[in-house]
């Protein structure tokens, strides 16, 4: 589904991705973990295809397709999403309006009809329900005033809704009570099937015990140092970082 | 045309309307119109050497020889509809050009207490219980603009609530503008007066059939007694040709509130001055504000709110967007009195670059003579941010479709204090039509 070779990037001036493979096949889910500052998010903007991460080498395909040929919004209709560390506040923009321009882009996208509001407010009931969020949150402004778990919450309801085949969870975990941890992990393997596929970008392991991985890969300094199963994360939790980067040197 | 042929110009029209003046006329008005006649005459219009008129060339009208539109332009329930606001439960007042047309007009069930009539009619029936309340709050020295006003004026709106009246439906005065001449100008004039405990909102809207490219020089004196609570929408919709000043005055006493919703979509030069007395305790203001320019529309607001008691509140939230090569102006005052303590005064203006070509200017101005107030302020002028755009986008949205979605959440943080649902919506609308690129919102609650 999903098919990095030798991606290099830079923020800046900044050479920050240093030649990363990885490939994602469906039904498979992987986290990918790392310390601070190793390249997680510059890696998820550069596959959305954020303004100012420049791509200086390497491939990407996405369903057979060059994804670096795609404009952000293209690269969501084909199917990917991407859940952000810091969800943007959007003021006077309601939720359920984002969710149902999303929504129906990606139906015309496919050449089905718009959705009616009242077919589509119910599918979306029952997803608020799923993330355990009252209604009201979809007539406030797009993250306007949400706590952080709040803000975690909508970033998996949006995925939720939009279902795509490819979610790419940018620490979805951080700033997450024990409670809210759960109601994420569950938002997450609702969606686990064998034609989609999941990419968790995290430090902790815990967000792992309740999302299984396939595999895990360490990020360090704009590379995959090494890649493993869920064991690895079990050891990454028991040594930290350090051991692994350094027996990579 | 030139200088010394506009004086001649202005001289004569002057004359007109004092030979024109009835004889039954009473003297404290013929005074206030000889007055405001001289004193238009002398002073002529505002330039830019002017503080107050500083980003404002008013050229483009002062050039005109604008008189009197001559006949009463033809107007259909059809065009009035396409200006109105659909689904608006409201008694209503049209005036073309400046004059009242009843056969258009309807205040049927007016409750008992609440006069509603045209000034013309006011003043040739029974003129002497406008004499506080006609060019007693707007003084010929403010502008030559509220001199015009006063001494060309023929018609208008006078609105008496009585004391505890409430008036459940909005009045809606629709004020249009004819294709009439090449030159037409009127210079209708409002007046509220708001009896204690009263409740009432009055919809000023200024529209334009189509065409029109005439001057519209206004003036509204709005006076809200004791615990009056007043809702003032002020709308100018006219063509993109149409040139509109407007003056509006409040005078707030105690425990009085009074909300303003200031909407600015057309006209090729506009000018808005909101001057704001907050005369005694417990008087409060709500300020809201918008507007649009585009191609090459110059619209330029100065509002003036006076805390001249202690206790008084005042919230002001305005904003504007640029597009083309579209030039605005917001210039807010605050000034706070010696001894008004307590005051508590919020300012904000955000304005939004969508073009390159698009200036906005825009100057907060707190004058604090109290020491123990809140007065905060603050104002900014952006573009579109990129982060919104992006995360929009990563959403599946495209580039056009978002901008439009963020323009119009601006827009909307402003319009969404509109406590009447169909006004709201029908500007909203009338925004998205003038914004390209969100043409395609459709509009939801
Ligand atoms: N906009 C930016 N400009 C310059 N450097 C950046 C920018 N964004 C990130 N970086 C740098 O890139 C590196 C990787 O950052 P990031 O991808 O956010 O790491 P992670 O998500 O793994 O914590 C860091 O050294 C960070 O300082
Ligand atoms: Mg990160």
């Amino acid at each position: 589904m999903l098919k990095i070779n030798n991606l290099q990037a830079r923020v800046e001036a900044a050479e920050i991705l240093k030649g990363i493979d990885l490939e994602v096949k469906a039904g498979e889910v992987h986290a990918i973990m790392g310390p601070n500052g190793s390249g997680k998010s510059t890696l998820c903007q550069v596959l959305g295809g954020r303004d100012g991460y420049e791509v200086t080498g390497g491939t990407v395909e996405f369903m057979g397709k060059d994804l670096f040929e795609l404009e952000p919004e293209e690269r969501a209709r084909e199917g990917i999403l991407l859940g952000f560390q810091y969800p943007v506040e959007i003021p006077g923009v309601k939720n359920i309006y984002l969710l149902k321009e999303a929504y129906n882009a990606q139906r015309k996208h496919r050449g089905e009809p718009e959705a009616d509001t009242f077919q589509f407010l119910k599918l979306v009931r029952e997803k608020l329900k799923t993330m355990q969020m009252d209604e009201s949150f979809l007539h406030r402004a797009v993250n306007v005033g949400f706590s952080g778990g709040e803000k975690k919450r909508n970033e998996i309801l949006q995925m939720l809704v939009l279902e795509p085949k490819l979610a790419l969870l940018d620490e979805t975990d951080s700033g997450l009570d024990i409670d809210a941890l759960k109601v994420v992990s569950e938002g997450v393997n609702r969606l686990r099937s064998p034609d989609r596929a999941i990419v968790l970008v995290t430090h902790y392991q815990r967000l792992l015990s309740h999302i299984e991985p396939d595999f895990v890969h360490v990020l360090s300094g704009g590379r995959i140092i090494k890649s493993g199963d869920k064991t690895l994360a079990h050891e990454l939790e028991r040594n930290g970082y350090q051991g692994i980067i350094e027996e990579a040197a | 045309m030139s200088t010394n042929a506009l004086s001649q110009h202005y001289a004569e029209q002057v004359q007109r309307v004092q030979d024109g003046l009835p004889g039954a006329i009473p003297e404290w008005l013929a005074g206030r119109r000889r007055g405001a006649a001289a004193r238009f005459s002398e002073a002529g219009f505002p330039d830019p050497r002017q503080e107050e008129w500083k980003y404002t060339n008013v050229r483009p009208i002062a050039t005109k020889p604008f008189m009197a539109a001559v006949t009463d332009a033809p107007l259909s329930e059809e065009a009035l509809r396409a200006m109105g606001f659909q689904g608006l439960d409201a008694y209503r007042m049209v005036f073309v050009d400046g004059r009242l047309r009843t056969e258009f007009s309807d205040l049927a069930d007016l409750p008992a207490g609440v006069t509603v009539q045209g000034l013309a009619d006011a003043l040739a029936s029974d003129p002497d219980p406008l004499e506080p309340l006609l060019g007693t709050l707007a003084h010929d020295r403010f502008s030559s603009f509220a001199a015009a006003n006063m001494a060309f004026l023929t018609d208008g709106a006078v609105i008496r609530l009585g004391k505890g009246v409430r008036l459940e439906r909005p009045l809606h005065l629709l004020m249009v503008g004819s294709a009439g001449g090449p030159a037409t100008w009127s210079h209708p004039r409002v007046l509220i007066q708001a009896g204690e405990g009263s409740d009432a909102t009055v919809i000023e809207h200024y529209a334009d059939l189509e065409g029109a490219s005439g001057f519209t020089n206004t003036v509204t004196e709005l006076r809200a007694e004791a615990g009056a609570q007043l809702r003032h929408y002020l709308l100018q919709d006219h063509a993109d040709s149409a040139y509109h000043v407007g003056s509006v005055f409040v005078q707030q006493r105690r425990d009085s509130r009074v909300t303003s919703h200031n909407v600015n979509l057309g006209g090729r030069l506009v000018r808005h001055d909101l001057n704001v007395d907050l005369t005694e305790p417990g008087a409060e203001i709500e300020l809201n504000g918008l507007f649009l320019v585009g191609g090459r529309q110059h619209v330029d607001t100065h509002t003036r709110v006076h805390h001249s008691s202690p206790h008084t509140t005042s919230r002001e939230q305005y904003r504007g967007i640029g597009q083309g090569h579209g030039r605005g102006v917001f210039k807010g005052r605050v000034l706070v009195e010696r001894g008004a303590q307590k005051t508590d005064a919020q300012q904000h203006s955000a304005n939004l670059l969508l073009s390159p070509n698009a200036e906005i200017d825009t100057k907060p101005e707190l004058e604090i003579y109290a020491d123990d107030v809140k007065c905060a302020h603050g104002a900014t002028v952006g573009q579109l941010d990129e982060t919104s755009m992006y995360y929009l986008r990563s959403r599946g949205i495209d580039a056009e479709a978002a901008r439009g979605m963020l323009v119009f959440a601006f827009a909307d943080e402003v319009l969404e204090r509109m406590e009447l649902a169909p006004v709201r919506t029908s500007i909203e609308r009338r925004l998205a039509a003038r914004l390209p690129e969100a043409g395609a919102i459709d509009v939801i609650g």
